[in-house]
């Protein structure tokens, strides 16, 4: 939410509209009042009462609710206007929700066999509060539940939507891990050491970048290493403005560096801001530690 | 059964608060909301677990009363008011007053506190009949 005050009016105003606007028109309970459900509940609730089982059963007062409930099915009889107000309190980040009050008044017990419908009214809607959990909305519903068309009791739910005040931050997106493989793994290996290494080809004394089983001058699978000065100039170079990507914060400049050996690799040109990466720009190697396990080459930019 | 009179104080009822129990009292009540049930999606909502449904403090709240008073006490009305969550392995103690007395009918305040605070507080009215 803005912290506009105009704007804070305009939205608790839109809030307000939906009062006394019904939450759910003639519901119909899933299941009539039934055994099953009477037990299922009891043995949650450790009730061992006599009065929930036998012939003469009632269900649990306390079942008011639970015969309204839908389950994991949708609600076909949740109004458009109670849809509505949800909607628009997630959409302003009041994401979360707790009930918070519960009120209840039984009439007239409910028993195995009994038909449940029920139609729901939206009470009000607080003005923004500032819990432990966070600040949102209390909205509160009153819901009159029929057995067989007659009164059996009525209740009052009230819910906080919020907007949690301590989401955990989430983790941070580490960078794409390198793909190693029998071709380049000495490639690896001189990184953790910090070194960066170039093949070199024993047969014709080509050097080639990135790694490759055979030389690209003479075909000669034989080769060594010569490891680079660190020596380099951008020969080419983007800058990422979009899409973002998780561990990536751009803008930044990719940079084509043409290292002092004559081999040339890609990597990101770091220290410089990425307006002012400019092709011939002096840079020199470094080696930087994204996380516990991931160490990359990257190019330090020299601006004169 | 003795009749109640105000400031009777009802036993206290302790409940563990199991994973199991919360789950169960979830599935119960038809209340399939993900903070009751799933550990991971109820952190990302801001909370260090899952925890217990208000439909599940409901109902725990009338068997406090019902065990009490015994199978001629018929519940008239609860309301409740939840305060510090219902995590698992925590442990709610329910207590009780008898606040007021009328003819057949008493109000009961409860209280269920765990070891974060007061879980719950609320009134039942219970009618007991002859």
């Amino acid at each position: 939410m803005s912290g506009e005050p105009q704007v804070q009016e305009e939205f608790e105003a839109r809030l307000k509209a939906y009062e006394g606007r019904p939450a759910a028109a003639t519901g119909v309970g899933r299941d009539p009042v039934n055994e099953p459900m009477i037990r299922h509940w009891c043995e949650a609730m450790g009730d061992t009462s006599p009065a929930y089982t036998g012939p003469d059963a009632i269900a649990p007062p306390t079942m008011l609710q639970a015969w309204t409930m839908a389950g994991l099915t949708r609600r076909p009889e949740r109004t458009a206007a109670y849809d509505e107000l949800l909607t628009l309190l997630d959409e302003s980040g009041h994401d979360a929700v707790v009930a918070t009050d519960c009120d209840q008044e039984y009439l007239r017990p409910l028993r195995p066999g009994d038909e449940i419908t029920f139609d729901s009214v939206i009470e009000s809607v607080s003005d923004r509060k500032t819990t432990k959990l966070g600040a949102g909305y209390f909205v509160t519903t009153r819901t009159d539940i029929r057995a067989g068309g007659e009164l059996a009791g009525t209740h009052r739910f009230r819910i906080l939507k919020y907007a949690p005040a301590h989401r955990p931050s989430r983790p941070a997106e580490r960078r794409p891990r390198p793909v190693v493989n029998r071709d380049n793994a000495g490639f690896w290996e001189g990184v953790t050491r910090h070194e960066l290494l170039i093949q070199r080809c024993t047969a014709c004394g080509t050097l080639r970048f990135p790694w490759l089983p055979g030389c690209n001058g003479c075909g000669s699978p034989d080769w060594d290493t010569v490891e680079a000065s660190g020596e380099g100039t951008v020969y080419s170079y983007v800058v990422l403005h979009h899409p973002p990507f998780p561990a990536f914060e751009p803008p930044y400049a990719v940079g084509l560096i043409e290292l002092a050996e004559g081999v040339r690799i890609v990597s990101n040109v770091v220290g410089v801001p990425y307006d002012k990466v400019r092709i011939g720009m002096p840079v020199r190697l470094e080696f930087r530690r994204y996380d516990e396990e991931l160490v990359l080459p990257v190019f330090q930019g020299v601006t004169p | 059964m003795k009749t109640p009179r105000a400031g009777d104080r009802l036993p206290p009822l302790r409940i563990p608060v199991t994973r199991t129990l919360i789950v169960a009292g979830a599935i119960a009540s038809r209340d399939y909301q993900d903070v009751h049930h799933d550990p991971e999606l109820a952190r990302q909502k801001g909370s260090p677990d899952i925890f217990m449904n208000i439909l599940t403090t409901n109902g725990l709240v009338g068997r406090y009363i019902t065990d009490h008073f015994g199978p001629r006490a018929e519940l008239r009305r609860v309301a409740i008011r939840l305060g510090a969550p219902n995590h698992p392995g925590d442990t709610m103690v329910l207590t009780g007053t008898v606040e007021e007395v009328d003819g057949d009918t008493a109000t009961v305040r409860v209280v269920g506190a765990n070891g974060l605070g007061k879980h719950v507080t609320g009134t039942v009215t219970v009618r007991i009949t002859a």
